[in-house]
């Protein structure tokens, strides 16, 4: 129930600041044309996702590097409560390595005899934990914006995948309309070429793709930000890419199986009609029309 | 399956078989009009996918929590750790909007073709009895999982059933359990859902039984029905049925596996917020064509006269049609029944457009357009035909 509080709050929050944007954008002059003037998000450019359309697959080196990100970055405002450990096996690890993927969280384990909360190292079978332990700590903690649960957020976020990655990496940038290539806007940019532009303060962040071309959420993502253990080099984009990889797997990780089951059965039903349609004609030839 | 000769209460055994062989064989032995369409196997695919929804559904309720704090955690939990749990749900999420596709043709079949013109008065009544019954377990199916449609629509139901004068708000705190959506209304939908699912069976049960005495209805008329003209369900039928039923599966799983956003709504994936009010509230694409209806009378009690109206016309429908059918060789009425029944289902279609809109502006003047095509077809066509054609032959 708290992640849609969440979600509704930090839209109002948007549109508050979204008048806000306008009265920059309009008095600064450092809004491009046409972006200051319309406030609903930029049509976000389409990406070419591994995990794109009926015969998708998610390309699970990228879902696991994302994992670290979201770990890493996400992690410290954005919670996954619908997810438990356990359920990133389906990303291609061992119950080995889940176990020790788990231990380097923590979790409330109850009170401790003064009363003060306890924690303990997570197992498998625990949920993943919250980052704030209830609204008005979340609210408290980013400016009154409380950052959104992220268990079903490219299939919740109008937008889906295209927007997620866009609005990580848009930062400052005008909308960008070059589509199908993955540079669109460009890591550069959240590294801090336009610091100017990026400014934070009580405005929030400009991004074109956020609802009033403001975000509560600072930049989250720079070079380097993590370390990927299978080499592949941490630039932002890089990152952005995985991570929201990794997102469009939580909010739908049997995507995979049900498609594969989806082709088998539809091969199987294809036969089984033709075969069907041959003897429907046998049947029937003796019927005088 | 018949009874085995080495057993030793031989003659009870073999009078038990006999009764099923009798009825199998009656029923296998059952004669149908050669002549019916492709249109005749939407029945078995209804079967089909109603036994598909009772088994996902009876699985599904195991791991399901109605509460309102838990049931949208405990959908979750179902469909991302138990075992095959995201292959049961897609099944039946699948399974309602393709059921409810079905029963539409069904229905349409049944209109066009006449098919509730004596002596199948009965069969048509059970039918429509049917459809309202399939979209109350559809609608409280969809409360179930307590994301934001779900709440809101939930919402949006109560206080249309309050919109009844007089009884409408102790009706309405009947349906909710309360002032608002909450456990109590989720208590309800489940054991709706439940109790209304295993109606059905038996309403399918007597619609078929009904449709053994009194005998399928012809695309060509009363002249299709007569014996010459008849042949044994099986293999004719059964054959027609299996490759009618294996078409749909294959439709079925192409859209339950590689085209879900087609029937999934994604803000029901936000759980229920009291405090948050989507932009569009819209049901499921099956409820559309009502919900168009609904808004577009500006009163709420009118909208709703209107709205269910459009189901409980149908029950009128075999005392409605006073002509002789247009499904006769010659008869010049053909071509008017297919504009009629093309208007209807262009109605129908774009009140549901007009619903899955904010029904303002053109969208407004499409809904009342849609709204009077549609009631123009019971009220306007059906009684009167007849009288049209005479005219038009006299002309």
């Amino acid at each position: 129930m708290t992640g849609t509080q969440v979600l509704s709050s930090s839209i109002a929050q948007a549109r508050k600041w979204g008048g806000v944007a306008l009265l920059l954008g309009v008095g600064l002059g450092h809004g491009p044309a046409g972006w200051a003037q319309s406030l609903a998000p930029a049509q976000a450019p389409v990406q070419n996702w591994s995990f794109k359309g009926p015969l998708g697959h998610f390309d699970l080196a990228a879902v696991q590097r994302g994992y670290a990100v979201f770990a890493g970055v996400c992690a410290s405002c954005h919670g996954l409560t619908q997810v438990h450990f356990s359920d990133l096996a389906g990303m291609g690890l061992t119950s080995e390595q889940i176990a020790a993927l788990a231990e380097a969280w923590q979790v409330p384990d109850g009170l401790d005899a003064e009363g003060r909360l306890k924690h303990r190292k997570a197992q498998p079978d625990d949920a993943l934990p919250e980052p704030y332990p209830n609204a008005q700590a979340a609210r408290a903690a980013n400016r009154g914006a409380v950052p959104p649960d992220l268990s079903r957020i490219t299939q919740v976020y109008p937008g889906g995948p295209d927007r997620v990655f866009a609005l990580l990496t848009g930062y400052g940038a005008p909308p960008s309309h070059q589509s199908g290539t993955g540079s669109a806007a460009g890591g550069g940019l959240v590294g801090g070429a336009h610091p100017a532009a990026v400014a934070g303060g009580e405005g929030g962040f400009a991004n074109p793709y956020a609802i009033g071309h403001r975000t509560a959420m600072p930049p989250p993502l720079r070079d380097g930000a993590v370390v990927f253990t299978d080499g592949t080099q941490a630039t932002a984009e890089q990152e952005a890419r995985d991570v929201t990889t990794f997102l469009a797997w939580v909010s739908n990780p049997h995507a995979d199986s049900k498609r594969r089951l989806g082709v088998g059965v539809a091969l199987y039903l294809c036969f089984l009609a033709t075969l069907l349609v041959i003897l429907k004609r046998r049947i029937w030839s003796h019927v005088r029309k | 399956m018949e009874g085995s000769p080495s057993c030793k209460d031989q003659t009870g055994r073999r009078h038990e078989a006999a009764g099923v062989v009798a009825f199998v064989k009656d029923y296998m032995g059952f004669l149908l009009p050669a002549d019916l369409n492709l249109l005749w196997t939407i029945g078995a695919m209804l079967v089909a996918v109603l036994g598909l929804m009772l088994l996902s559904g009876l699985t599904l309720a195991l791991s399901y929590t109605p509460d309102a704090s838990l049931a949208f955690g405990s959908v979750e939990a179902l469909e991302r750790r138990m075992p095959s749990g995201w292959l049961l749900r897609s099944l039946h999420m699948t399974g309602a909007s393709f059921f409810m596709a079905a029963l539409y043709l069904h229905v349409f079949r049944g209109l066009y073709y006449g098919s509730y013109r004596a002596p199948r008065r009965g069969l048509w009544l059970i039918g429509s009895a049917l459809l309202v019954m399939v979209m109350v377990t559809a609608f409280a199916g969809y409360v179930l999982p307590w994301g934001q449609m779900s709440y809101w629509g939930a919402d949006v139901a109560g206080k249309a059933v309050g919109a009844v004068p007089v009884i409408g708000s102790l009706l309405e705190r009947v349906f909710l359990g309360g002032d608002a959506p909450g456990t109590p209304t989720l208590h309800r939908m489940f054991v709706l859902h439940f109790t209304l699912a295993f109606s059905i069976v038996g309403a399918v049960v007597l619609h078929v039984a009904v449709l053994h005495a009194r005998g399928s209805s012809s695309p060509s008329g009363p002249q299709g029905e007569t014996p010459a003209r008849m042949l044994p369900f099986y293999p004719y039928f059964t054959i027609k049925d299996t490759l009618g039923v294996v078409v749909m599966a294959l439709l079925f799983t192409m859209v339950m596996c590689f085209w879900p956003g087609l029937i999934t709504e994604p803000a029901n994936y936000r759980p229920a917020n009291p405090l948050h009010t989507p932009a569009d509230i819209e049901p499921e694409w099956y409820f559309l064509p009502f919900y168009g209806m609904l808004q577009a009378v500006p009163s709420k009690f009118g909208g709703l006269l209107v709205s269910a109206g459009a189901v409980v016309v149908l029950f009128c429908v075999p005392w409605l049609d006073r002509g002789p059918g247009w499904t006769g060789p010659k008869s010049g009425m053909r071509w008017l029944a297919w504009l009629a029944m093309s208007v209807l289902v262009a109605s129908f279609v774009l009140a549901g457009l007009a619903g899955s809109h904010h029904v303002q502006g053109v969208w407004l003047l499409v809904g009342r357009l849609a709204t009077v095509g549609y009631y123009a077809y019971f009220l306007g066509f059906l009684p009167f035909y007849a009288k049209l054609a005479n005219w038009g032959e006299r002309a």
